[in-house]
């Protein structure tokens, strides 16, 4: 294990945000998502179809405390408190781990429904880039899943795969998309697909005297390579969304755009939070259906 | 005759010395990053320790994946062939050998005549090569000669789910935080490679004899959990990570100029 006093370059800042616009909130209907995933962890409040708070922190070794810390870190500020949110769907690869949780659902399903709430009911493509997977999913109008294709088996194409070479590299993870677009021309790819190879390639190439942009523009563009092969192969059809980590790293978006020739839709919201927007969506769609009387059952069987 | 065989591996650059046929020297230095001069170390090196000055040398090849880089060397032989080569001169039984390297395993089917039948390799991903092994031991913060005894003294099986070296290591550390023995997740890593490995083997056909050459070798842990997989006896030569230096010293024995 790395040491402590390394800096961890691979440390993305974790945040809270409370919607501005809703100073003291008097609503009927609260509902939230957590997403466990391999790596981050986000919850997600809305408040009567509405934006209320969010949160994303790193996911620690126990995924009950990370669900706890998160939805914890999201209603502060807010005057809320767990019992007064109706019901949660617990979302992510440790979904089954939310103590608090009405209902789990898959992520792929949540991160459909959060996009086209963040993005709009046009986006047909969305590119989901987690931590431990990167899934290419096929969504309708109303944000239902159509199709999907995912690859979890290899940490290329992922966050974690990032991760490795900002550490590799000494450069802050939240700057290495940026510092890769400042290449006039775009180098050779990484050949590598291998992270574990192309951190010996990446240092060769470091070696050989390439500049830092030029080796991060090499590594991004393989990267950017790896999942436009996956979109392809599940099928492109505008809008398209990029949600995930790595939606805020313009170099893998602007390369992934650049091959697609299409460009990815913007959001001024977090593209990491999609997946539990989405578990808040369909904690909503829930309760409406159900009527408010049912879900108290939910919560006794899932926590009973 | 004297002739020097040189392994250029992805981590470690291997040479060996024969005289007509026989291994009179062996060496074994890091890679690093540049393979001429890790091959130059090592040749060295293994004519100082026999007293042999590389007059007396009558043909020097290269193997491995960085034999191209090896410009002292006049020739160059595949990987697959020194191996096939180098195994049947130190046991002419063997007709099966799986060849371990840092980052690939190679899976290759010997014809009676000990040429090459057919073989599989997997190097694309760490997953299958001793790579893995190194980096979990790295997680796990014990040395890796010491795995090997480490995986024989587990108590029971615990699955290891990622295959992905990355991945594994996040899943070591959270076996770890669950206060599982260090013996046990060393034997589910184990099990973990021996499953990709055994289906590499599967590929090019099992026939006995079966031989492990490769720094791998030295892992009796990974040795035990194969031959339960592959439900055979795996034979280890004496000096696994040379096998294929020895190939190609006996190609330059064929192609003196």
């Amino acid at each position: 294990m790395s040491k402590a006093s390394e800096t961890e370059y691979w440390r993305w800042a974790e945040h809270q945000w409370k919607n501005p616009d809703i100073p003291d909130w008097q609503g009927s209907l609260v509902t939230a998502g957590v997403d466990i995933g391999s790596t981050s962890t986000q919850a997600v409040i809305m408040a009567d179809g509405k934006l209320y708070a969010y949160s994303s922190i790193r996911t620690g070794a126990d995924s009950p405390n990370s669900a706890i810390d998160a939805i914890n870190t999201a209603m502060e500020g807010t005057g809320l408190s767990l019992p007064d949110i109706d019901y949660t769907v617990g979302t992510g690869y440790g979904r089954v781990n939310v103590p608090f949780a009405d209902k789990t659902v898959t992520e792929i399903t949540c991160h459909a429904r959060g996009a086209n709430f963040i993005y709009g009911s046009g986006v047909r493509t969305l590119l989901d880039m987690g931590g431990q997977d990167c899934k290419a999913i096929h969504c309708d109008e109303t944000g239902k899943v159509t199709s999907f294709m995912m690859n979890d088996k290899c940490a290329a194409g992922t966050g974690r795969g990032m991760e490795v070479i900002a550490n590799l590299l000494s450069v802050p993870i939240g700057e290495i998309g940026e510092i890769s677009l400042r290449v006039e021309e775009e180098p050779e790819p990484v050949s590598s697909i291998c992270v574990i190879f192309a951190k010996t390639e990446v240092t060769r190439l470091m070696r050989a005297g390439w500049p830092l942009e030029k080796v991060l523009a090499s590594y991004c563009r393989a990267m950017a390579i790896r999942v436009v092969r996956l979109l392809e192969r599940n099928g492109i059809e505008k809008d398209f969304a990029i949600t995930g980590g790595i939606a805020k790293n313009a170099g893998i978006v602007r390369r992934i755009e650049n091959m697609l020739g299409i460009e990815a839709l913007k959001t001024e919201s977090d593209p990491q939070i999609a997946g539990a927007l989405g578990g808040a969506l369909v904690a909503k769609d829930l309760i409406e259906k159900k009527g408010s009387q049912n879900f108290q059952k939910d919560r006794r069987r899932v926590n009973g | 005759m004297l002739t020097v065989g040189i392994d250029s591996g992805n981590q470690n650059t291997k040479a060996v010395l024969l005289m007509d046929g026989k291994i009179i020297g062996r060496a074994k230095v890091l890679t690093g990053f540049n393979p001429d001069e890790a091959a130059v170390k090592a040749y060295e090196l293994v004519l100082s320790e026999a007293g042999v000055n590389s007059r007396e040398l009558a043909a020097v090849a290269a193997t491995g994946a960085g034999r191209n880089m090896v410009e002292f060397a006049e020739n160059k032989v595949n990987e697959t062939s020194s191996a096939a080569r180098g195994i049947r001169h130190v046991n002419s039984s063997i007709n099966t050998v799986i060849d371990m390297g840092s980052e690939g395993c190679r899976a290759i089917r010997l014809r009676p005549d000990g040429k090459i039948s057919n073989y599989e390799v997997n190097d694309k991903c760490a997953s299958g090569g001793g790579t893995f092994i190194e980096s979990m031991a790295r997680v796990l913060q014990i040395p890796l000669a010491e795995m090997g005894a480490y995986s024989i003294r587990h108590t029971k099986e615990v699955p290891m789910n990622a295959q992905c070296v990355v991945f594994a290591e996040s899943e070591v550390v959270s076996l770890i935080h669950q206060k599982e023995t260090v013996e046990n997740i060393v034997y589910g890593i184990h099990i973990g490679i021996t499953n990709r490995i055994a289906s590499l083997v599967r590929r090019v056909g099992i026939i006995e004899n079966i031989a492990l050459i490769g720094g791998p070798g030295h892992n009796i842990g990974l040795v035990q959990c194969l031959e339960a997989e592959l439900k055979k006896n795996i034979i280890i030569p004496e000096c696994p990570e040379h096998i294929s230096a020895i190939g190609a010293a006996l190609y330059a024995e064929e192609h003196v100029l």
